[in-house]
């Protein structure tokens, strides 16, 4: 362990020591190269002048002709990292990540692979309105082939990246703005975080609250309040979206017979509808209380700051989800 | 500024007056979110007032207009009250969208400002659609969309010149190149010479014109809509200009080579008008009296927005859908 550091400077440590790695790994993006100042955040700052523009290459502003030509270069073998600025602008990619990215080595019976990295960060906080800041983790989640990663801290999306980039399959690693400044633990060199394995972040025989993102250390908040009042909340990170961790979380659940499911998407059809669904096959009658979910209202991110509040749930909304399950 | 004044002079003094109100409100923005008063991102168009203050005095009430994020300008010059914007960009309930818009999803139906995107690329095939129910309806609308020479990389770009071109469609796309799409400088990512190049491959007129220069914009832009309005099909206009703000308020521009933005300023269009008004013979008198009355139109804005009360938290399940959403 070695001195503390926030997410921007996690994922450019990762990103560093997979290009010192392999020279396989290429960066794509807009404005990434350090004549455009590392990205819009700093992210990949440094890269290019310690590597050279041929492998961290600035992009025009062409999302479907980014993810293109890191699934053609994927499939011959490289190891491309593709920063979708905003995640809302994956949507103009649309058909390249789903139809595509995501399907080749079924459809080619196994053939080809495409272990790309999709980079992209999102969450409402800045007041840009309702094209910047959604969480559409389960559009992609609800595609088979993808994998979806969602980092909870700096250490984390440290050791998510590195597993990210080496793995076979494609990747949507999901970064969280409002968070990128916050300073946290530094990651353990060169180690890696397994892909589809959830982290048991706290112990409790209570209530298992589920979640994702940077909102994993809301609910380490409101489970430091409730151990005060003698309720243990046993709290998983999920890291991995897609797969899920299935065992662990039915694993804990069995044993705390209530869940709390916590994300900043939108609640309806989001993956907390799918880990509700999860629990009920594999332990009804065990349940103490129905599974809860804690998301966004079902509406656009909105611009005027009081609703944009309003909007991102809130450490009192996961609260009151615990203490619902405890009746 | 073109030689030949053959343009009548309410025209010019219209262009003016325009400009001069985008060029107030402007700093009238900066300077009050600056002061903390209000809290959004601001994407200035200081140095490309010209552009649509030339097109739109072309254009009525019924004529429709896309831009984007990038667009106060647009707004003011097609004549969304100035109150309304204030209040949208302060996030208030008396705002164009009721506050839930925010400044880069500014819609004014009353004067023609049908969608803001934050999407780059996405104001074109608007355009198409608003241009496409005119011609079906038999009306002499025309479409006008904004974009910046960023944009003209995306596919929705080609994909919406082809389809204008194939249906004739009423719409005039406006390309405001200011040199630069966020930190990257134009002939990084863009393969044409000129943007209006591109024009041929969908064999429409294209041209290039000096975007600080009132009169080529003017006369590019009436024969364009002269044009859409005879149902001759869309054309693309390309007016070179430069932002003078960097690309998000509070940008420090260290990707621009030294001097450059001072060589643009140096050639602020909305002064170098102001003089060439003069010289022509406008008087000093009428230019202050028109100045003073966008001062005072500006000052009420800014109080009515700062006074205006915040959206209520029910506006969340309002206008997602037809019907309230109640659940
Ligand atoms: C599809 C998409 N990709 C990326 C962005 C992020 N972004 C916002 S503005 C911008 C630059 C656009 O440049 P240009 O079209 O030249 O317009 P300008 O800002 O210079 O007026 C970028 C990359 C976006 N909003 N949408």
């Amino acid at each position: 362990m070695s001195r503390g550091m926030n997410t921007i400077q996690a994922v450019n440590l990762a990103l560093d020591e997979a290009m010192g790695l392999d020279e396989n790994v290429i960066l794509l993006g807009e404005d990434i190269a350090d004549a455009q100042e590392g990205g819009i955040v700093g992210v990949t700052k440094g890269l290019s002048s310690k590597y050279g523009t041929a492998r961290v290459r600035s992009t025009p502003i062409s999302e479907q002709a980014i993810i293109g030509a890191a699934i053609g270069a994927a499939i011959v073998g490289m190891r491309p990292v593709a920063e979708i600025m905003l995640m809302n602008f994956t949507t103009v990619a649309m058909d390249m990540i789903v139809n595509h990215a995501a399907k080749l080595r079924f459809m080619s019976g196994g053939q080809t692979h495409v272990p790309i990295t999709i980079r992209t960060m999102t969450g409402a906080g800045f007041g840009t309105g309702g094209q910047h800041a959604d969480y559409l983790e389960a559009w992609f989640a609800h595609t088979a082939g993808l994998k979806v990663v969602a980092p909870s801290s700096p250490a984390e999306a440290y050791g998510l990246m590195l597993s990210c980039i080496f793995d076979d399959d494609p990747c949507l690693f999901i970064e969280n703005m409002p968070s990128y400044w916050t300073p946290g633990e530094a990651p353990l060199l060169g180690q890696r975080i397994p892909l589809g394995k959830a982290r048991v972040v706290s112990e409790g025989g209570d209530v298992t609250v589920i979640a994702y993102s940077r909102i994993v250390q809301d609910c380490a908040a409101v489970a430091g309040k409730l151990a005060k009042e003698g309720i243990g909340v046993e709290l998983i990170d999920l890291r991995t979206i897609a797969p899920l961790d299935r065992a662990t979380l039915i694993a804990s659940v069995a044993k705390t017979r209530r869940a709390v499911v916590v994300h900043e998407a939108v609640r309806p059809f989001g993956v907390g509808a799918e880990i509700a669904a999860l629990l009920n096959e594999h332990l009804f009658g065990q349940l103490r209380a129905p599974v809860q979910r804690v998301g966004a209202p079902h509406c656009p991110v909105p611009f005027s700051k009081p609703l944009e509040t309003a909007f991102v749930p809130q450490q009192a909304d996961i609260e009151a989800a615990v203490r619902k399950t405890l009746g | 500024m073109s030689s030949e004044p053959k343009v009548d002079r309410a025209v010019l003094v219209d262009i003016y007056r325009r400009m001069a109100l985008i060029q107030r409100s402007d700093e009238r923005f900066r300077a009050v979110i600056k002061a903390g008063k209000i809290v959004a991102p601001y994407y200035s168009p200081r140095g490309q007032e010209c552009i649509p203050a030339a097109v739109s005095v072309s254009l009525g009430d019924e004529d429709y207009v896309c831009t984007i994020y990038r667009g106060i300008h647009d707004m003011l010059a097609k004549g969304v009250p100035s109150k309304l914007l204030w209040a949208e960009i302060a996030g208030k309930a008396t705002g164009t969208c009721k506050g839930k818009g925010g400044p880069m999803h500014i819609t004014h139906r009353e004067s023609g400002v049908m969608v803001t995107t934050g999407i780059v690329g996405s104001s074109m095939p608007i355009a198409n659609g608003l241009a496409l129910a005119a011609q079906i309806r038999g009306e002499k609308r025309v479409a006008v969309a904004y974009f910046g020479d960023g944009a003209s990389n995306i596919g929705a770009f080609h994909e919406s010149l082809n389809m204008a071109a194939v249906w004739k469609l009423p719409v005039v796309f406006v390309c405001q190149n200011n040199g630069y799409g966020e930190h990257t400088r134009y002939d990084i990512a863009t393969s044409a010479k000129r943007i209006s190049d591109r024009a041929a491959g969908y064999q429409m007129p294209g041209v290039t014109v000096d975007g600080n220069d009132p009169l080529a914009v003017y006369k590019a832009a009436r024969s364009a809509i002269i044009r859409a309005r005879s149902g001759d099909g869309p054309t693309l206009i390309e007016a070179m200009t430069f932002r003078f703000q960097g690309h998000v308020f509070g940008d420090a521009d260290a990707y621009m080579a030294p001097g450059e933005k001072q060589a643009a300023m140096a050639r602020d269009p909305v002064p170098r008008f102001r003089s060439w008004l003069l010289e022509g013979g406008v008087a000093e008198a009428e230019l202050a009296t028109l100045e003073a009355a966008i001062d005072h139109q500006i000052d009420e804005a800014v109080a009515f927005a700062l006074e205006s009360p915040l959206p209520g938290v029910a506006e969340l399940h309002r206008d997602v859908f037809a019907e309230e959403i109640t659940a």
